[in-house]
């Protein structure tokens, strides 16, 4: 009797709104970045789903429904980028580079970082697209590779950790322009901290946007090369 | 509201197809995102139609990304095997890319644009 109700899309919809509007209610209390509402939603649930044995296939039927709007989110991520289109054609040039050397240091810092503690192929593999949003990551790692469930975890992790830390990270290091904030969380934390720039300003919110799509293109060209380079 | 919905599926549908008739590495929803640019840059789609509808889906985008998030669980041993090169390398990378592109970015951008707090 229980078990369909659990495995019916109703479920896990209602418990992520839920607990995810909660997460909000909680964030706007407390006012900290240590609690954003996507980190404590997702450890919330995980935690739940555990204690009441609940098996994540189920949770996902309605989970799926709720992860499906991601794919016309990012369509719609082309409206901001019109709308400041002139501000950003601007900048052209630092937005480029910047995106382009963030995918660089990417790649080589989560690759040496890996291998110099040890870690297998495998892992050092599945680090390599991890600042990517996720179906590219996992089209990516499936051709250099690596594990590609793992790259989807990993590219959660990293998201959270830029849409936690990023803004504030970045003002502490003395990045105070919108743009270049914006293309910092952006490259470095896909549409996660996309999400998290949209609540900061409207413009690094667009700029992040883009950096979702040329860093995932960049990173592909990149990763291409590098692999061919040293002769895997 | 509906209209906009639709336009953006819509967008989305014709990258998904794209992305599979020529076998690209990219997806079909950055692809819709850059059709959906031209068309608004060309003038096809006006920004009057969407703006709705891509207003209610971006500012609840982070809502989206909780259940992608939960899936973590079902790979919990995968990375409890070999946690530390991955926690150290996802951390320290992930900062480490923030402070190269966002200080490269504001080196490059002209002072006058550079908003100074």
């Amino acid at each position: 009797m229980w078990s369909d109700l659990v495995a019916s899309p109703l479920f896990g919809i209602t418990l992520t709104l839920v607990v995810y509007l909660l997460a909000q209610h909680i964030y706007k209390r407390l006012n900290s970045v240590w609690v954003n509402p996507v980190l404590v939603s997702i450890v919330t649930i995980i935690i739940l789903l555990k204690v009441a044995g609940v098996e994540y296939r189920d949770y996902a039927h309605g989970g799926d429904i709720l992860l499906f709007l991601l794919g016309p989110s990012v369509v719609a991520l082309a409206v901001p980028l019109y709308q400041r289109r002139e501000e950003i054609w601007q900048r052209k040039r630092p937005i480029l580079i910047g995106i382009f050397a963030g995918s660089l240091a990417s790649i080589v810092s989560a690759c040496g970082l890996a291998w110099a503690l040890g870690g297998s192929r495998e892992i050092i593999l599945s680090l390599a697209p991890k600042s990517v949003t996720t179906p590219i990551a996992i089209s990516i790692v499936e051709k250099i590779g690596g594990v590609a469930p793992l790259t989807a975890a990993i590219v959660v992790l990293t998201g959270c950790l830029g849409a936690v830390c990023g803004p504030e990270f970045c003002r502490r290091i003395g990045i105070t322009s919108p743009v270049a904030t914006g293309l910092a969380v952006g490259t470095a934390a896909h549409g996660i901290g996309t999400a998290r720039m949209f609540e900061v300003d409207r413009l690094a919110g667009a700029v992040a946007g883009l950096a979702i799509g040329l860093n995932g293109l960049m990173t592909t060209f990149l990763l291409s090369f590098l692999m061919a380079f040293m002769g895997y | 509201m509906v209209r906009g919905l639709t336009l953006l599926l819509l967008f989305q549908l014709c990258g998904e197809f794209i992305s599979r008739l020529f076998d690209l590495p990219i997806p079909g929803n950055v692809l819709g995102m850059g059709l959906l640019l031209c068309g608004l840059m060309t003038g096809h789609v006006d920004v009057k139609w969407i703006e709705e509808a891509a207003e209610l889906l971006l500012s609840n985008m982070a809502l989206f990304f909780v259940p992608a998030g939960v899936g973590v669980m079902v790979y919990g041993d995968l990375i409890a095997a070999e946690w530390l090169p991955i926690s150290v390398a996802t951390i320290l990378s992930t900062f480490i890319v923030m402070a190269v592109t966002g200080k490269l970015a504001q080196k490059l951008e002209s002072p006058e644009a550079t908003d100074v707090e």
